[in-house]
């Protein structure tokens, strides 16, 4: 593989990581938010302060940069328990705003200049780099992907999706909607933070203009383009909009007529993303299922 | 007294809804509570199930006053909403509604009894269990709920406007079921009804409910004979 397919890779299954932990606030739990590159940036600025300022290793500093974003996450979660759709959008992305803001002006985090020298992540004496270092980010992805599934499997999972199709059918059915609200936050947020670590450890320099709004709509058009409450829809989606770009590179200059037309598209034939119910690729697939038994 | 409601008001910001209602269900007993559209019925049923916080009253449920506790908490004290127009959970399969309803209740054993129990009541349920609930008819979308609430084993069942949108041979075949579960089953349940007629079939007791205030209250064979109410409620 060429060092440009690794580049690309590696930003490819950092950002599922981060779709899918959106995922859970948004397709599982049916929070929306529109702020999670705030939690990106949380990560990757815990990570880096931790590694950098604070010495430890990436993974002496990892179960912290979790904590501390999931922390976080549970404390801007909060609004959500009052507040809902439009009104919550709004207010998660006042959460960016802010969030990249502290990053920008509070000299410690490096203000307009960021944070730089954050070392590589270090493996068995290796210094990981290259495919080394997008095997790592697969692996947390893989075990991201896990992590969901096992939370779908589980009864949190069942009590999210019911808070999702209906808040107040499931607190008369003994579901919390406090208690599930904030644990969509908490793994959610975690798992950006992860998603952060790696980016962090992969640029070894980062400014808080990484972490703005657009990123934000950018998961969020991940998670929609691949199928919201679908374990393999954030995946795709980052998949996807990680290589368009890519292929369109002769077309930059239309790079943004080419997306909305790609959402447009979208919303008008597959509004449930692209793995989601009704989709192309579940009929086709149930069909093949159906063949089979036949 | 299972069910203990003192001088209850709900108001929805400066409209009041219900001006101070007192009733009571006992351990066993099938109560309904009738009137017309916009009575307050509802508004009842959902603050004494915790989803619309009442302005001010007393509501004990075995003797305890549980007017300030959340919903999801009386949940587990063993009270249990099926709600107006069924609201199942659409994306979820009819098993998995049903699942909810055991939620937070850990005991296997007995929860394969109670399905194997609810899957003989409503065998249609059993049938569509993989499918989504949303591919259900109305019909069967009311008796999910029904199963739903009653998974759990619930002390208190609280009904709201179950016979709204079915036809008349399914409402018959609900409020059988209704009164098969109290009469065989012990259940006590609190029935909220426009259908005046069919609800003081099948209760013992009755409270009528106009704009807010009960006008009448006792057993519900003398009032069906009460040319009051059936003038006013019954049509007849």
């Amino acid at each position: 593989m060429s060092d440009y397919t690794i580049t690309i890779g590696t930003f490819i299954a950092i950002q599922a990581i981060v779709a899918c932990g959106l995922n859970v606030i948004v397709g599982y739990a049916g929070q929306i938010s529109l702020g999670h590159a705030a939690f990106f940036g949380i990560g990757a600025y815990s990570s880096a302060l931790l590694t950098t300022a604070g010495g430890l290793s990436f993974w002496s500093a990892l179960p912290l940069v979790l904590f501390i974003t999931g922390f976080i996450g549970l404390v801007l979660g909060l609004p959500s328990l009052r507040l809902k759709e439009d009104f919550l959008a709004i207010t998660t992305i006042g959460i960016n705003f802010i969030v990249v803001s502290v990053f920008l002006y509070v000299p410690f985090f490096g203000g307009a200049l960021g944070i730089g020298g954050i070392p590589r992540v270090i493996l068995f004496g290796e210094r990981l780099r290259g495919t080394p270092f997008l095997f790592l980010c697969l692996a947390f992805l893989a075990a991201v992907q896990l992590a969901s599934w096992l939370f779908t499997r589980s009864w949190s999972g069942l009590a999210c999706f019911a808070l999702r199709e209906d808040e107040s059918a499931a607190s008369s059915m003994g579901v919390s909607p406090v208690r599930f609200k904030l644990a969509a936050f908490i793994l959610g947020t975690a798992m950006a933070g992860l998603g952060g670590a790696l980016y962090a450890h992969f640029m070894r320099f980062i400014s808080a203009t990484d972490f703005g709004f657009p990123m934000s709509v950018m998961i969020l058009s991940m998670v929609v383009l691949g199928g919201m409450g679908t374990l393999w829809g954030p995946v795709l989606g980052a998949l996807v909009l990680g290589m368009l770009p890519e292929v369109f590179r002769p077309l930059t200059e239309y790079r943004m007529f080419l997306y909305a037309a790609l959402l447009l598209l979208m919303i008008r034939f597959q509004p449930g993303g692209l793995l989601g119910e009704s989709s192309f690729a579940r009929q086709i697939f149930s069909r093949l299922k159906g063949g089979n038994q036949e | 007294m299972l069910l203990d409601v003192q001088d209850l008001h709900i108001a929805y910001r400066d409209i009041e809804a219900v001006h101070g209602a007192s009733f009571s269900v006992e351990e066993g007993e099938l109560v309904s509570i009738i009137g017309a559209n916009g009575a307050g019925k509802s508004s009842i049923l959902n603050s004494l199930m915790g989803l619309v916080p009442p302005r001010s009253g007393i509501i004990r449920f075995r003797g305890e006053d549980i007017s300030r506790i959340p919903s999801h908490v009386r949940a587990r004290m063993g009270i249990r909403i099926v709600p107006e127009r069924a609201r199942v959970f659409p994306r979820l399969t009819v098993r998995e509604n049903l699942r909810i309803g055991l939620y937070g209740i850990h005991e296997p054993a007995k929860e394969k009894e109670r399905l194997a129990w609810l899957y003989e009541l409503f065998p249609i349920l059993e049938e569509r269990g993989s499918q989504d609930a949303v591919t259900l008819s109305g019909g069967e979308q009311q008796q999910l709920a029904i199963a739903r609430a009653l998974v759990s084993d619930p002390k208190l069942l609280l009904v709201d406007e179950v016979s709204m949108g079915l036809m008349p041979k399914l409402v018959d075949q609900v409020f059988e079921v209704l009164q098969h579960l109290n009469r065989e089953r012990g259940l006590t349940i609190l029935l909220v009804e426009q259908n005046a007629l069919a609800s003081l079939e099948i209760s013992s007791r009755c409270y009528v409910l106009e704009t807010g205030r009960i006008q009448f209250e006792g057993a519900s064979g003398v009032m069906r004979d009460d040319p009051r109410i059936r003038e006013a409620y019954l049509g007849l």
